[in-house]
């Protein structure tokens, strides 16, 4: 019980430190001060308690989309263990409700950026459903490699067993599908190079186009649900990455926090040392997520052959 | 049992009645029967669960061939649920949006073959005869081509009858085939279990079914009817085409893999794999469409293709002795069989809607309908999150059977695994996301933004006749959403129709948790509504002010400059270039002062436009010498007749 209210308040309050952590780390690259680590949170404090500004074109749908969105990612956040925990909700086949969840998500923003009628909203869009159809089948391919190593179908499961049941013969699997899993958590997360979200030109925005029109308490949930998804994929890639535990059960939620403010440090590293692809050549990224994943489980296959 | 029978009788006979009236009385009175006919078939489904044995029906026969054998088993009863209930709201639907008084010509025709169509899809579906089941077949093929080319002077829709017609009778070719190669190989025509036949016969007999009858259901390289077909059809006729009568395919697959000893695992993994490519191979042509009802259409191949991909994994399971992925392939794919027969005759009533109001079926041209059509709109996304198979609606708990099915023939833990099976969750995880690319597209096209010609500015939500059929359907989609095990007892007892399963005692419901869904589904909804009701609570007192789309501090913005269907569908087609082959038309763009210059980008039908098309162009060129046996005199065709029956005499004595 008590684990399930730390899980629920660490999903509650923790990811906007993520982006903090991120933006911090890219200042200390280029030689700046940077925003203070806690910025995201004062961010969406002050669109919490501002008015809105709603177009004229828009309907209903326009409000759905960030309100579906955070529904949508609390419920993964649900899903997925934290740490060496068990997750709130598990069963056989929650791996299926959990990504359709982020199609979900997926629907609903992109109907909002078509609502407003703008081109800039309609381009971010049109991107988002096409990298989503390549980053998808990478997903999968990696949910099938921890289906079939954790011989389970809840992601509680499958997660921790890369952990615990850690065996030489599996390292090349998940050394593969880690790489893989971390491009996807870069798309879905928009973080450079697949989508700049401190970019100046809407031309070549992803997911921050797509939310131009939002304002107010809108954009905050919008900008809440997204440091959300970032905490949620994040974790998930831990599990595989990172598979330490501690000898006291209640000091694996410290390692936990460490671990992934650790990520938000290394995901700011890769946005410093590197460009922002051309938009054309997002596909080949994404193309090769799904190469990392579909090698991996064909190893895998090798191995229990 | 003897009820059903009335009904499938009442339901092909009645709306005959109306052929005396030219005015909206036959129309109505044609509803009438048809729900007074469905009321009739659905009570006599619950008397079958009533009734000890599986009511069997012998009727005298004329023909010296078969028997007039109906049952009804559970199997015919999943199928001829959707047979009852669609193509009467479609019918209500049909007062409306077909009203006699505006169709003179062909509104009396159209309703005829409507009901005809609807009657004879219920004897296939009972039918366990092969003689019987083929002319319940021609009747329905028949009846679909003359409802579906209601407005046969327009050339379109003759083009794309004849193109139904000539592959519907393929397809039926291959069934004759078929069928006789099971009277050769068990003796009959009846349709009864055939354990014993050898391995190499079954092969034979599953291969030209599959063909058949995928000819029917719309698999991948059999589908070119199914666009021009559903898109030139009336909008109702549309519906009960792609929701039930693409169904009737898959109805004979199941049937006849029913009957067949499944002994090779090659079956499953042909159907598999055509499931995989039907599926993918749709939704990328789907996207590429402008036309909402050829992206409907297209859709339904999609459709079809998952639908196969469970069959495919129950084949699978029954030649590996397994008995999980029996019940979570052909549970899924039974289930998404009722799911899209819902959901997808939502969006085609849906479409006929918006093509009433907006007088085009080219999205590009519409806009902004979501102000004057609320209500369109708001069943319009039912719809879409059902098709995508987005949790919390229907299409989610099916596709999300079929997925545990597929995820089990890894082998989890120390059961046997199949794992190249496994890897067919991947397509269907593509086609997962290119749904909600090709669904947003529409819906945002039609729905949201402005209008983007003038036309559309008079539109409005169509009158009850037309809002309540949706809405049934959209409650269909609702209900079994949120409660998938309403509908377990019935899988399971189709599954276990289907193949006997060497443990009585597993079934759907100790296999996964349904509940789950339930329960998920639900959470979700409440997570929604609490979010939306803090967000009311928290704007209360704020002030909220109205604008135009910013749009980056574009002052002036141009509903044209707005991004269109084929915009945002254009990165996927580029993507999908190499199954869709796109026509681009892409004028170099030179000098300071640029003429005007139109991108246009058109995506014909690959294997229809492509390779079906030219094969029969070129084959008329090079083969005319074969017309020599072709004199258009009836007396020289029954020459033909007396001669080859001379020689099959002369065969015969000699015992070739």
């Amino acid at each position: 019980m008590t684990d399930t209210i730390i899980h629920i308040f660490l999903l509650l309050t923790l990811p906007p430190l993520l982006l903090g952590v991120i933006n911090k780390t890219k200042a200390l690259f280029a030689g700046r001060k940077g925003p203070p680590v806690l910025q995201l949170y004062y961010d969406i404090i002050k669109l919490m308690r501002k008015g809105m500004v709603l177009s004229r074109t828009t309907t209903w749908v326009f409000i759905a989309g960030p309100v579906v969105t955070l529904a949508a990612v609390v419920l993964a956040g649900m899903l997925i263990p934290i740490g060496q925990f068990d997750a709130p909700i598990a069963f056989a086949g929650d791996l299926i409700f959990f990504a359709y969840l982020f199609g979900l998500a997926r629907f609903f923003t992109t109907a909002a950026a078509l609502d407003t009628g703008s081109s800039f909203e309609g381009m971010g869009a049109a991107r988002e459903v096409t990298f989503a159809c390549l980053s998808e089948p990478a997903l999968f391919f990696a949910l099938l490699v921890l289906a079939k190593i954790s011989g389970s179908l809840k992601l509680t499961t499958m997660l921790h067993s890369s952990t615990s049941a850690f065996s030489v013969a599996m390292a090349a699997p998940l050394v593969l599908v880690s790489i893989g899993l971390f491009i996807v958590l870069l798309t879905e997360t928009c973080r450079i190079p697949v989508d700049d979200p401190n970019t100046h030109l809407e031309l070549t925005m992803i997911h921050e186009v797509m939310v131009l029109d939002h304002s107010g308490p809108l954009f905050g949930i919008i900008l809440y649900s997204a440091a959300m998804k970032l905490f949620v994929l994040g974790t998930v890639l831990l599990h595989i990455i990172t598979p330490f535990q501690m000898n006291r059960m209640w000091l694996n939620w410290p390692l936990f926090i460490v671990e992934i403010l650790g990520l938000a440090i290394v995901i700011g590293v890769v946005e410093s040392v590197m460009a922002r692809l051309r938009m054309r050549h997002i596909p080949y990224l994404l193309v090769s997520a799904l190469l990392f994943c579909g090698f991996s489980f064909i190893l895998l296959m090798r191995y229990y052959k | 049992m003897i009820l059903a029978a009335i009904a499938v009788l009442g339901f092909s006979g009645l709306p005959v009645f109306l052929f005396s009236l030219r005015s909206a009385m036959g129309q109505r009175l044609a509803a009438v029967c048809m729900v007074l006919g469905s009321v009739i078939g659905l009570a006599g489904i619950a008397a079958s669960f009533y009734e000890a044995v599986v009511p069997t029906l012998c009727l005298p026969w004329f023909l010296p061939w078969g028997q007039f054998v109906i049952t009804i088993d559970i199997i015919s009863v999943l199928f001829l649920v959707p047979v009852f209930i669609i193509p009467v709201f479609g019918s209500i639907y049909g007062l409306r949006y077909w009203k006699q008084s505006e169709h003179l010509e062909n509104g009396r025709r159209l309703v005829f073959f409507y009901g005809a169509l609807a009657g004879s899809m219920a004897l296939v579906v009972v039918a366990r005869d092969a003689v019987l089941f083929l002319i319940a077949w021609e009747i329905m093929a028949i009846a679909a081509y003359f409802a579906a080319t209601a407005e046969d002077d327009n050339p379109d829709v003759c083009r794309a009858g004849w193109v139904y017609l000539i592959a519907t009778h393929i397809g039926t070719l291959c069934l004759i085939a078929m069928f006789a190669l099971w009277l050769h190989a068990t003796g009959s025509f009846a349709l009864n279990s055939a354990q014993g036949i050898s391995a190499g016969a079954a092969g034979t007999i599953f291969v030209l079914s599959l063909i058949g009858f995928g000819f029917k259901a719309g698999i991948m390289p059999l589908h070119v009817w199914l666009p021009g077909a559903h898109a030139n059809a009336p909008s109702h006729v549309s519906a009960v085409m792609s929701a039930v009568m693409l169904k009737m395919g898959v109805y004979g697959l199941i049937r006849m893999t029913a009957l067949l000893p499944v002994t090779a695992a090659w079956w499953g993994c042909v159907v598999l794999i055509a499931g995989a490519i039907t599926g993918v191979a749709g939704i990328a042509f789907a996207i590429s469409q402008n036309d909402i009802k050829r992206m409907l259409a297209y859709s339904s191949i999609e459709n079809i293709g998952i639908i196969m991909i469970g069959l495919g994994l129950a084949l699978l399971g029954r030649s590996q002795n397994q008995p999980e992925w029996i019940l979570l392939g052909l549970g899924g794919s039974l289930l998404h069989v009722w799911n899209h027969s819902l959901f997808k005759s939502l969006l085609f009533f849906n479409a006929g809607a918006i093509i009433h109001a907006s007088h085009t079926r080219n999205i590009d041209q519409m806009g902004g309908l979501a102000k004057q059509m609320p209500w369109s709109m708001a069943l319009f996304v039912v719809g879409a999150v059902a098709i995508c198979a987005l949790p919390p609606l229907n299409g989610f708990a099916s596709e999300w059977l079929i997925y545990s099915g597929l995820f089990h023939t890894l082998g989890l833990g120390d059961g046997p695994g199949f794992p190249v099976a496994a890897i067919a969750a991947v397509p269907l995880a593509i086609i997962g996301a290119l749904a909600v690319a090709c669904f947003v597209k529409i819906f945002g096209t039609v729905f949201l933004g402005t209008a983007r010609c003038e036309p559309v500015n008079d539109a409005h939500d169509p009158s009850a006749s037309m809002i309540v059929p949706m809405a049934a359907m959209a409650m269909g989609c609702v209900c079994i959403g949120l409660f998938p095990m309403i509908a377990a007892s019935w899988l399971d007892s189709a599954v276990k129709l289907w193949v006997s399963l060497p443990e009585q005692t597993v079934s759907l419901t100790t296999v996964v948790r349904l509940g789950w869904i339930t329960k998920m589904n639900l959470a979700f909804i409440v997570l929604v509504a609490i979010i939306a009701f803090a967000l009311k609570k928290l704007v209360r007192t704020k002030v909220i002010s109205e604008a135009g789309t910013w749009d980056c501090g574009y002052a002036q913005p141009v509903t044209r400059i707005q991004y269109t269907g084929s915009s945002f569908g254009q990165i996927l087609v580029n993507l999908f270039a190499f199954i869709l082959w796109p026509k681009i038309h892409f004028p170099a763009i030179r000098g300071l002062f640029p003429r005007v210059a139109h991108f246009k980008i058109i995506v014909p039908d690959t294997v229809l436009d492509r390779l079906v098309l030219p094969l029969f162009k070129t084959a008329g060129r090079n083969l005319p010498w074969l017309r020599v046996l072709q004199q258009g005199q009836t007396h020289l065709y029954v020459l033909y007749i007396l001669v080859i029956l001379i020689i099959l005499l002369i065969c015969g004595t000699i015992g070739v």
